[in-house]
């Protein structure tokens, strides 16, 4: 391998990684978010601090459940099974279960809030001029809560970038795999390798500064575009 | 279900091990040593023996060696230190926070071969069959274990074979958690990690030929230079009883006397 | 019943609210609810959308739109309703012209036939917004706005909540105005939920009178609001008559405007409209002073010569009401005890009804 590839391969795989996890972050996220933000069920609140439990966790304590999690011993090896597998750790597929899992109450939350924020008027004015329930889903709270997914989608994103502790447990360190930026730089900085990792961590460092920059600008375009 | 529950127990003694950084309180007058986070629960023993011994407490700090140097190097209190390999024990000598001529070797590490499941006889050969989908190392870069195992899949000649099939933990506690919760079939650990006879599965101690010798060096620190304890307690690692528990623990000793 | 009545019936708890009622009004012109504020005709309002959920039974036309004795309930998107909120409410992502569209793409297949957006905008007096974001918009234009919307669904029955309580004197001028073509203009039956006499007064063709969420009354409008028995939810004083005048010449020297009222020759500020016309003049009971015989050097214009046909005491109220039959229809009137007994008011007696022409609203009809 040159050191070129060693040096770009976790940079793509990372940016792949964010971008999948992002994807289903969404996909998966707005339906929950939607469903706390409306739903009047009494275990509402429960499921909404599993949600946000990741917040919280150590990213260790997280990964360790998830090595048991993916491996023979749970669900993630009867899944791996149907491909042949015996394990779901050490994938790239792994990788976007537990990134989902790590970045969900960053994506959930704000969509959530920009749900809440529509209030139930526009709604009611929906229903009455013949709208269906999915029909004013996506002609009304979609459109209306666009800055909650853009920051959702933001803050989705740089958190899978920045994601450590819950590769380092479940990765396997397999180049152009599972080896993200994040344990790269650690494995440069353990190795005494100074250059490359001021480089890659300095890289991320400004790489994360324009993309918060950038959300903040968009953010603000946005919300004026509403205002009229 | 008892054999479960042990499981949990040893897996959760393991996350705390691998969870870098972990340190005892501690307060008084008394050495502080860092040690590397595999030799952990023989520092345990050998501080207690230490205390029987002579009255003085150590306060033990563990991490992974490279960790630990970049502390030290940043200006870490810590009155010596127990690395995983020579080289970065030199190099703390070298970048001018150790005292030169204090580094000895105090224990040689041994690599076993490890499957969760019960009841094996585990070989050279056991690597080599097909069934085998994953073996998991410690990190050949960051850990000396690891290069270590791979210097013996290369005296075995399996390198190409198996290099698709390899897949690294941080450091060798890592790689055993890999093989424990059944993601890998296989992990080359430290002896030290599975000489525990309530250590669940089979293991194969892999014989010393087949990979250079990991030499696991101590060094005074200069910050430790005046400390009596830190002074004493290196001088007490070379002692036959701390020796002993060394090798009982699954380490060869400088000696050349290889535990077994 | 017949295919252009609605019959609703609702006897059960929703948002805090006790209602037990029941009516029928016909499916055209306007129908107003009226009731004080908390008298729960919101409430039922809502219920007839489909909004809040009411135990009860609600058909509109040959349509059952609720029946729980028959398990059913149609939520508010199959029923083919328009509701114009308080507050005008229009999605702040669409322009007016996207939101004038939105009820009228999802009108159902074989639906009314769709009405133009342009008559509807000319109609509510819009066309110069409809490329307007709703947030640059006054709070008048967004009402008819939003009203223009719900017309463009083509609901078989359009339900108005306070329209105009949001608004300023100006705006509500406006939309009151616009409203009275609407009603003029298109067969639409509205539903009209108000607290105010004057708004009811010149809209509303029939009345359903609420209180404490039951049905204190109902009817056409002049006939509810000539009964004695009845005051008005937002006040004694509001109490009034309704009169049906012609035009008969307009005075732009003195800016008058004459009626002709049966026999009756009124006059009042001017207003509006060709000769001929009719108007409805709403005549407050409180402006109306009672003579025994005809003043003389008096500077009210309009004396009204008529026949006490009503006289109502209430020991708890500083008036007396009493109802005056004249020829062309009937005026209210209040006085105090005192000056009905020193007059020796009664029933059958022959009085002039004077109302100075300043106190007169005239809508036209």
């Amino acid at each position: 391998m040159t050191d070129a590839a060693l040096f770009w391969s976790p940079i793509l795989l990372t940016l792949k990684l964010a971008g999948l996890s992002t994807f289903v972050l969404l996909l998966l996220g707005t339906p929950l978010a939607w469903w706390l933000a409306r739903s009047k069920a009494g275990w509402k609140d429960g499921v909404a601090a599993l949600v946000a439990l990741p917040l919280v966790l150590p990213p260790t304590v997280l990964g360790f459940y998830l090595l048991i999690a993916l491996g023979p011993d749970g669900p993630g090896g009867a899944v791996a099974s149907l491909f042949g597998g015996r394990s779901l750790a050490f994938t790239f597929e792994g990788l976007v279960i537990g990134s989902v899992i790590y970045s969900l109450p960053f994506v959930v939350q704000p969509i959530r809030n920009a749900f809440e924020a529509i209030g139930e008027r526009p709604f009611e004015v929906a229903a009455t001029l013949g709208a269906s329930p999915w029909d004013a889903f996506w002609s009304v709270a979609v459109p209306l809560a666009r800055p909650g997914f853009f920051t959702g989608a933001v803050l989705g994103f740089t958190h899978t970038i920045g994601e450590f502790g819950v590769v380092l447990m479940i990765g396997g360190n397999i180049l152009g795999e599972t080896k993200v930026l994040s344990v790269t730089i650690f494995e440069y900085a353990e190795t005494l390798n100074w250059a490359p990792a001021h480089l890659l961590a300095g890289g991320m460092l400004a790489f994360s500064f324009v993309v918060i920059l950038l959300m903040m600008r968009m953010e603000r375009k946005l919300r004026h575009r509403h205002d009229g | 279900m008892k054999g479960m529950w042990q499981r949990q127990k040893i897996l959760l003694h393991l996350l705390l091990a691998s969870l870098l950084g972990v340190s005892d309180a501690v307060s008084g007058d008394q050495a502080r040593v860092a040690v590397a986070a595999n030799f952990k629960l023989t520092a345990i023993t050998l501080g207690t023996l230490f205390t029987e011994e002579t009255g003085h407490q150590i306060a033990f700090s563990y991490g992974s060696t490279g960790q630990l140097y970049a502390q030290i190097t940043h200006g870490a209190p810590f009155d010596a230190f127990l690395a995983a390999d020579q080289a970065r024990a030199e190099r703390v000598i070298s970048a001018g926070y150790g005292v030169a001529g204090s580094r000895f070797t105090y224990a040689c590490g041994r690599l076993a071969l490890y499957s969760r499941d019960r009841g094996l006889t585990l070989s050279s050969n056991s690597i080599l069959e097909d069934g085998i989908r994953r073996i998991a190392v410690a990190n050949p870069r960051t850990a000396p274990y690891g290069a270590a195992a791979l210097q013996v899949l290369e005296r075995l000649g399996a390198t190409d074979q198996l290099a698709p099939k390899l897949v690294q933990g941080t450091n060798v506690a890592q790689a055993f958690q890999f093989a424990f919760t059944g993601n890998a079939d296989l992990a080359m650990v430290a002896k030290a990690q599975v000489i525990d006879p309530t250590v669940a599965g089979s293991h194969w101690t892999v014989p010393q030929t087949l990979h250079d010798p990991i030499a696991q060096d101590a060094v005074l620190l200069l910050r430790g230079a005046d400390n009596a304890p830190a002074l004493a307690f290196l001088r007490f690692l070379k002692e036959p009883t701390a020796q002993a528990a060394i090798r009982r623990a699954g380490y060869g000793t400088a000696g050349g006397q290889t535990g077994d | 019943m017949t295919d252009n009545w609605l019959e609703a019936s609702y006897h059960g708890t929703t948002g805090g609210f006790r209602i037990d009622l029941d009516f029928a009004t016909p499916l055209e012109g306007i129908t107003a609810l009226f009731g004080a504020s908390g008298s729960g005709k919101t409430s039922i309002l809502r219920a007839m959308a489909g909004l809040d959920r009411l135990p009860g039974s609600l058909k509109v036309g040959g349509d059952v739109w609720q029946d729980d004795s028959a398990g059913l309930f149609l939520p508010p998107h199959q029923r083919s309703v328009g509701y114009v909120f308080q507050e005008a409410s229009l999605f702040p992502h669409l322009t007016v012209r996207d939101n004038l569209l939105y009820g009228q793409k999802r009108i159902p297949l074989g639906g009314t036939a769709p009405l133009d957006i342009h008559d509807v905008a000319a109609l509510m007096n819009i066309a110069p917004l409809l490329d307007r974001q709703p947030g640059t918009l006054s709070g008048g234009e967004r009402q008819r706005v939003a009203i223009g919307r719900a017309l463009l669904r083509a609901p078989r029955l359009l339900l108005m909540d306070e329209p105009v309580s949001a608004l300023d004197q100006r705006g509500r001028d406006k939309l009151l105005v616009c409203l009275d073509k609407l009603h003029k203009d298109l067969t639409l039956p509205i539903l009209y939920v108000s607290h105010d006499t004057g708004e009811v007064a010149r809209l509303a063709d029939h009345m359903i009178l609420i209180g404490n969420g039951k049905k204190l009354a109902e009817g056409p409008t002049r006939d509810i609001f000539e009964r004695l028995d009845i005051l008005p939810p937002d006040g004694r004083l509001e109490a009034s008559a309704l009169l049906e005048a012609m035009i008969v010449a307009h005075d732009l020297l003195t800016h008058l405007t004459h009626l002709r009222v049966g026999r009756h020759d009124i006059s009042i500020p001017h207003i509006t409209g060709d000769v001929g016309n009719t108007v409805m003049l709403r005549v407050r009971a409180r402006d109306v002073t009672i003579a025994t015989s005809k003043p003389e050097g008096i500077s009210i214009r309009n004396i009204l010569a008529g026949t006490i046909s009503e006289i109502r005491q209430d020991a708890a109220s500083p008036h007396v009401e009493l109802l005056v039959d004249i020829d062309g229809g009937h005026v209210r009137a209040q006085v105090t005890h005192d000056a009905c007994a020193d007059l020796g008011l009664h029933e059958g007696q022959k009085v002039h009804a004077l109302v100075k022409s300043m106190s007169l609203d005239g809508y036209a009809r």
